[in-house]
């Protein structure tokens, strides 16, 4: 079975859309005063039974080089990513402002998204998933198509999928066992890929999050920032520069003690809850290192990430070209609608021609590394251009409805702060 | 399955194109750039190897004429084709990456070709096979204004006689025929603009005079005057009637070809500038690193990384539109979309190119200050880039040609 019947067999065994109920606005407002300037303890998780592994880890395999020059996804893609429009468009678009205010996605939204089985497309089948190959293409659709609804939601959706795709593509076979189980289940746990730091000109390949070797295991110290629902998780996937070796990726549970969260409400992306992790001496086992530790695991990580990110610019950027169009053949001014002006006309034509730039690209990128293709340059440039047009598109989104635009009864002032996160994100997501 | 890679089976093809245009092109680059208006003869040989190529059907679309949509209706409608559009792209990056101006000096490989091969019927196809045609639309009066074309044909028994002046006719001198556009009658608007081969050793079509130019000098840019000029009237491309329905499409269905075709010159031309000057920054102690953020790296390198980012765009998007094109795919919007940002950007890149170089990419030691002043036509020609913009702009936005002007 293809990757987009198991799907929609999960989809069609859920509750439906229609069963969502939002939050009513009292619950809310309460709710929300809570989150905003919170410092807790980790979440107190499941305990993991932690399972000794015995053989090698398993790996998805390479998806063969069809060459073909190609655009059209495959039909399994095109049935996935027409359910995820579907609900995109039902539920997370006209949720985004009620997310927006929570500071967080709702748990309804986040159990939808796992009966659709989105941290499953990167698990191999031999441990409970959906995938016998690599699919980095497929996360890019995915991503773009749940980020045309709303960003910050779909950051949400995404991240528990980010640490089970880390596990499962660089996981030691012991982890593989101990973790991937529980995002295979009935609940998947809240989990998180922080990568970020609190600092400018921050660099993934120059981390100050350090882990010193002990008699007891890695000691942990430092701050990691952009971390997604960090009260939630129950589980971390953390990029720290790991004593006589450099940037590394290792697991920490949450209720380990010294894990501490603090809120970190930004521009943007308030949906996804973003916030800080504090590690103060936090001791971890040795095997708490992800996989082999090499440096060229933690390369196709950021890689990984950024594009993931490149993925989500595509969707909202999609967002923002829609409802210009809409909007400027529609709105009046001087006895015409102001789309038949050519300074606004050419603004749109140039969001859709940069939009479809670093779609390309981005495509590229994925395909690339879904083949095992050295991709460092795609997505580099994918990166680029999603920051830059990325955030052009997302300003003249604003400037193309006026003083419409600035005020919160249309949404592209939430996609211009967005889209603003896009360049300069680390971690958090995954393709 | 989406797939962004050069086609395998066209990666033989594309290398040899490559060495062709470093050893014929590349090579006289300079030379012909200096002597604009003097004949590039090392042409000639070249192309009598593409025509070989294409005659025993090797040349995988390395011509103008491979632009054209045959109505074979492939019994395997689902498989995905690349084909002689995207070859014929690959294959003018190649070519550009050397040189522009001596691409669009290749004989037999004018732009009137690929009219011809666009609109003609089959048997004007064979009857015009072997003639290097070169494309006249412009008039002193107009440029982008296509329907304001004033150069009249008239019907005169078996044949049309034609009057008026053309400008920025590309090979104008060196073609053996030009494809003419002309109305025959201007009260009918664009439907009545059709299109006419006329050979040069006609009377009553001459070659008025040579321009000189910012770039691509080694192609010659003809003003050419008809005076009385008669031509036969199965010389008509397409369709002789006038249909008020059709309108302008018919002619303009050319440039959905042709379009991706530029596009690919500014993204060859581009691609040169940037190789030699990664040369020269690296030479200059520069590292570019893919991994790292641009924020935390030399300017020149966060420079480089963002031309290079806007150059893959633009490949990838030439590329798509010949995609669509090979796959019978409108792509009238996306040939407009590649064109755009290709020119934009090739014209970018070029220029940023000789300003990271400094006064070595300024000067004629290096080729990057020609590259510079090459890639400026390819955001003009086939369609300037606010007329890219205007054809984008109507097709997003549903709006006709009197609603968005």
């Amino acid at each position: 079975m293809g990757i987009g019947l198991a799907v929609l067999n999960r989809i069609a065994s859920s509750p439906t859309i229609d069963k969502l109920k939002l939050r009513k606005t009292t619950e809310k407002a309460v709710y929300e005063g809570a989150r905003s300037g919170f410092r807790v303890a980790g979440a107190t998780g499941r305990a993991f039974q932690r399972v000794k592994g015995s053989g090698r880890p398993a790996r998805l395999a390479r998806t063969s080089d069809s060459g073909v020059f190609d655009l059209n996804p495959t039909e399994d893609q095109e049935m996935i990513v027409g359910v995820i429009r579907e609900f995109a468009a039902e539920v997370l678009r006209p949720g985004a402002g009620e997310a927006e205010d929570l500071n967080d996605t709702s748990k309804e939204v986040l159990g939808q998204t796992s009966e659709f089985g989105l941290t499953l497309l990167n698990i191999p089948e031999s441990l409970g998933g959906l995938s016998e190959d690599r699919s980095a293409v497929t996360g890019v659709l995915v991503a773009e198509a749940l980020a045309e609804g709303d960003m910050g939601q779909a950051v949400a959706c995404l991240a528990p999928a980010a640490v089970a795709t880390a596990i499962s593509l660089w996981g030691s076979d012991a982890q593989q066992q101990t973790y991937l189980p529980a995002f295979a289940g009935d609940d998947i746990p809240s989990a998180a890929l922080a990568v970020a730091e609190p600092r400018a000109l921050f660099d993934p390949f120059d981390l100050a999050t350090t882990a010193t070797r002990t008699d007891a295991g890695l000691v942990l110290n430092g701050v990691k920032s952009g971390v997604v629902r960090g009260s939630e998780a129950e589980l971390f996937v953390v990029a720290v520069d790991l004593e006589d070796r450099g940037p590394t990726l290792v697991i920490v549970e949450s209720s380990t003690p010294g894990v501490t969260i603090e809120a970190d409400p930004s521009m943007g992306l308030r949906a996804a809850g973003l916030s800080r992790l504090v590690l103060a001496d936090v001791t971890i086992p040795v095997d708490a290192i992800l996989g082999d530790g090499t440096d060229d695991d933690y390369r196709e990580c950021i890689r990984l990430s950024r594009l993931a990110w490149a993925a989500l610019a595509l969707g909202t950027g999609r967002a923002v070209l829609d409802y210009v169009k809409d909007y400027v053949t529609t709105r009046h001014a001087f006895g015409e609608p102001i789309a038949h002006r050519q300074a606004v006309a050419f603004m749109v034509a140039d969001i859709a021609i940069e939009l479809e730039a670093m779609r390309l690209v981005t495509l590229k990128a994925a395909s690339r590394a879904e083949q095992g293709l050295d991709f460092a340059r795609e997505v580099a440039l994918a990166r680029r251009l999603a920051a830059e047009h990325g955030m052009k598109i997302g300003t003249d989104g604003v400037q193309l409805l006026g003083g419409h635009g600035f005020v919160k009864e249309h949404p592209v002032e939430r996609w211009y702060r967005d889209l603003r996160a896009v360049g300069l994100m680390e971690g958090a997501v995954l393709v | 399955m989406i797939n962004l890679e050069t086609p395998r089976k066209f990666r033989p093809f594309i290398k040899q194109a490559h060495q062709v245009a470093d050893e014929f092109l590349r090579a006289n680059s300079r030379k012909y750039d200096l002597a604009e208006h003097a004949y590039p003869k090392e042409l000639d040989l070249l192309a009598s190897l593409v025509d070989g190529m294409g005659d025993s059907g090797q040349g995988q679309g390395a011509g103008a004429a491979a632009v054209r949509r045959d109505d074979e209706t492939t019994d395997k409608a689902s498989k995905v084709k690349n084909g002689t559009n995207m070859s014929s792209v690959l294959s003018v990056i190649e070519m550009c990456w050397a040189d522009v101006g001596l691409l669009l000096s290749m004989p037999r490989q004018g732009l009137g070709n690929s009219a011809i091969a666009s609109v003609a019927s089959d048997e004007q196809l064979e009857r015009f096979k072997g003639t290097w045609a070169s494309m006249a639309i412009t008039e002193p009066s107009f440029g982008s204004d296509s329907a304001a074309i004033t150069t009249t044909a008239v019907k005169d028994g078996d044949a049309y006689v034609l009057n008026g002046e053309k400008i920025f006719v590309t090979a104008g001198e060196r073609s053996d025929s030009v494809v003419v556009w002309a109305t025959l009658d201007k009260k009918l608007g664009r439907a009545a603009i059709k299109s006419f081969l006329v050979p040069k050793d006609l009377p009553g079509i001459r070659v008025e005079r040579l321009e000189h130019k910012l770039g691509i000098r080694s192609s010659d840019t003809a003003v050419i005057v008809l005076d009385d000029c008669r031509v036969p009237a199965e010389n008509l491309l397409g369709n002789p009637e006038i249909d008020t329905k059709q309108g302008f499409a018919g002619a303009m269905a050319t440039f959905d070809n042709t379009r991706p075709l530029v596009a690919g010159m500014a993204v060859g031309c581009a691609r040169a500038a940037l190789e030699d000057t990664r040369e020269l920054l690296e030479q200059a102690g520069v590292v570019i690193d893919y991994d790292r953020p641009v924020q935390s790296q030399s300017y020149a390198a966060a420079t480089f990384i963002s031309m290079e980012a806007d150059w893959e765009a633009a490949l990838l998007m030439t590329l798509e539109a010949a995609w669509l094109a090979d796959n019978r795919k409108p792509n009238s919007m996306e040939a407009s979309m590649a064109k755009a940002k290709a020119g934009r950007v090739g014209n970018a890149i070029t220029l940023r190119c000789v300003e990271l170089a400094g006064t070595l990419g300024y000067s004629e030691h290096e080729l990057i200050e020609k590259w510079s002043r090459d890639s400026k036509i390819l955001d003009i020609f086939e369609g300037t880039q606010q007329i890219q913009q205007l054809i984008v702009a109507r097709r997003l936005l549903n709006l006709t040609s009197s609603q968005l002007r």
